[in-house]
């Protein structure tokens, strides 16, 4: 029988971290779609390193910084009671870290192909910033926002080195099921490995094919 | 009164350009700006609305300054009480006609303004539709009437109608004016279709790189050039054909096919296809009592 631990525990990260993205995301990808400072080349490839970076090197940075041992680390459980490595907390953090390319790029792109005229009329019209971007962007980029949290989603529950390099393998705590098929295949429980594979693979093939299902159109389609 | 002192550093197609413009506009006009693409309309109608800020100048409606480079002030488009017509009507797609015009309602402003345009624009039947299943048309008097909700006093017109065919332009035109007639906010309108000149604007301005080539009303204007006494027109070879010993020239002038007779010696130079003048000089001519013309 597979312990079902390490799939909830996967699950569970996976919606804390699409949730802490759509937060920071929305005024990130904003900030990059419309800023004009000379500082935001150096964002956008900062925001892009994930992409290429060993997840290794990611989470091999992030256990020295957040080390009780270093000064850093030592402030952070001594001040707020936080610590970030071999627990949730710290896989949430890195998670978030490394997917967040996944989440501004569609939401940047979304923004930056709107018309500039629908933001400028509404400004005309007396609104504000903070009125244009609910009312008026945000729902004109709902199938970009779709993407980035789905595609954030997909990718926090497949991802491994950062987790393994900063989360190890407590059950329960930081045991998500990529470590879980790791250590089993290592114990040589190839059923069990192939349980969880098999339904991590349905899983993601299911949330990537509604992605595109409902942003083809399609869904809508059947409604009528 | 409103006055225009703006200066600006454009780069158009043929390079950098420098916009110098000093006007002062009427209240409760219609001014149409008039001139070939790329001479600085848009750009005009943008630094009037907050969009664009110019190098140096400044602006006031009505005693109200809303920019003004030596004083430091900007006002934002948000704080400036002009409406404008996007080129690309800028309705947004995910709300019906009526939320669209809901949406450009100010705080506190009666609602029952909205019922009023629908009816006036005659977009009852629409109103519950999303802007893209509408006409091009329809699409325009939605802008325009969202463009009036908050009642401007400046309403900035960017080429309305060019997307229009012509039946639908002389229904448009008129729903303009009698906006215009009801709420009698001055507007600017740039264009370039004579014809709406002339049925729309009480002046008229020719802008040319970025400066004012031509200013009154739109017939002082219109007949101040060219106006020599001659019919003259210009048009487009479509077909040269040889009759005995004439030559016949069809020339497309606006929208109308015209047949010319041409000496066989006139159409040497001609081909299919090339810009042509087509004049007549005045073969009866007229005597009128000077004192009757103004400006002969």
């Amino acid at each position: 029988m597979i312990d079902w631990g390490p799939l909830i525990l996967t699950f569970k990260l996976a919606l804390c971290v699409t949730a802490i993205l759509l937060v920071i995301g929305i005024p990130l990808g904003y900030w990059l779609a419309f800023s004009q400072r000379r500082i935001k080349p150096v964002i956008e490839a900062l925001v892009s390193m994930p992409l290429v970076l060993p997840p290794t090197v990611i989470g091999f940075y992030l256990l020295v910084a957040f080390s009780p041992s270093n000064a850093f680390g030592h402030w952070m459980r001594e001040s707020l009671g936080l610590q970030l490595i071999f627990s949730f907390e710290g896989l949430v953090f890195a998670s978030v870290l490394y997917s967040l390319p996944f989440m501004v790029h569609p939401v940047q792109s979304g923004f930056a192909h709107l018309p500039s005229s629908l933001r400028e009329s509404a400004y005309v019209l007396g609104k504000t910033r903070w009125t244009t971007l609910l009312r008026v962007l945000l729902p004109n980029i709902k199938p970009a926002l779709l993407t980035g949290a789905v595609l954030s989603f997909a990718h926090t529950i497949g991802e491994f080195g950062v987790v393994l390099m900063i989360g190890g393998n407590i059950p329960g705590e930081t045991r998500v099921a990529s470590i879980a098929i790791y250590d089993e295949v290592e114990a040589l429980n190839y059923g069990i490995a192939n349980a969880y594979s098999l339904i991590l693979f349905a899983l993601t093939f299911l949330i990537l094919l509604t992605v595109y299902l409902v942003n083809g159109g399609y869904v809508k389609r059947m409604w009528r | 009164m409103i006055v225009i002192q703006l200066s600006k550093q454009l780069w158009g197609a043929g390079g950098p350009m420098q916009l110098e413009l000093d006007l002062s506009l009427t209240t409760g006009q219609i001014v149409a700006v008039y001139g070939k693409s790329g001479v600085g309309k848009t750009s005009l109608l943008r630094m009037i609305a907050g969009l664009m800020q110019p190098d140096r100048g400044r602006i006031a409606v009505n005693d109200e300054v809303w920019f003004d480079d030596a004083q430091d002030i900007n006002l934002k488009p948000q704080q400036r009480q002009a409406g404008f017509l996007f080129q690309d009507y800028a309705l947004f797609p995910h709300m019906t006609v009526e939320q669209n015009l809901m949406f450009a309602l100010k705080r506190k402003q009666d609602a029952g303004i909205v019922a009023d345009l629908i009816a006036l624009t005659e977009l009852e039947e629409l109103r519950h539709r999303k802007p893209a299943t509408l006409s091009g048309g329809q699409q325009q008097r939605v802008a325009l009437a969202r463009a009036l909700v908050q009642q401007p006093r400046l309403l900035l017109l960017d080429e309305p109608m060019s997307a229009l065919d012509h039946a639908m332009r002389r229904r448009l035109q008129d729903y303009l004016l009698l906006m215009h007639r009801r709420y009698q906010p001055t507007i600017v309108l740039v264009t370039h279709d004579l014809p709406e000149i002339l049925r729309l604007a009480d002046r008229m301005l020719i802008m040319d790189e970025g400066r004012i080539a031509g200013d009154g009303t739109p017939q002082e204007v219109l007949t101040s050039t060219g106006g020599i006494g001659k019919f003259q027109f210009s048009g487009e070879v479509v077909s040269i054909t040889r009759e005995d010993v004439v030559c016949i020239v069809a020339v497309l002038i606006g929208k109308d096919l015209v047949r010319v007779v041409a000496d066989p010696a006139e159409i040497i130079e001609l081909s299919p296809g090339d810009r042509v003048l087509v004049s007549s000089k005045a073969f009866n001519p007229v005597i009128t009592k000077l004192n009757d013309f103004r400006d002969a």
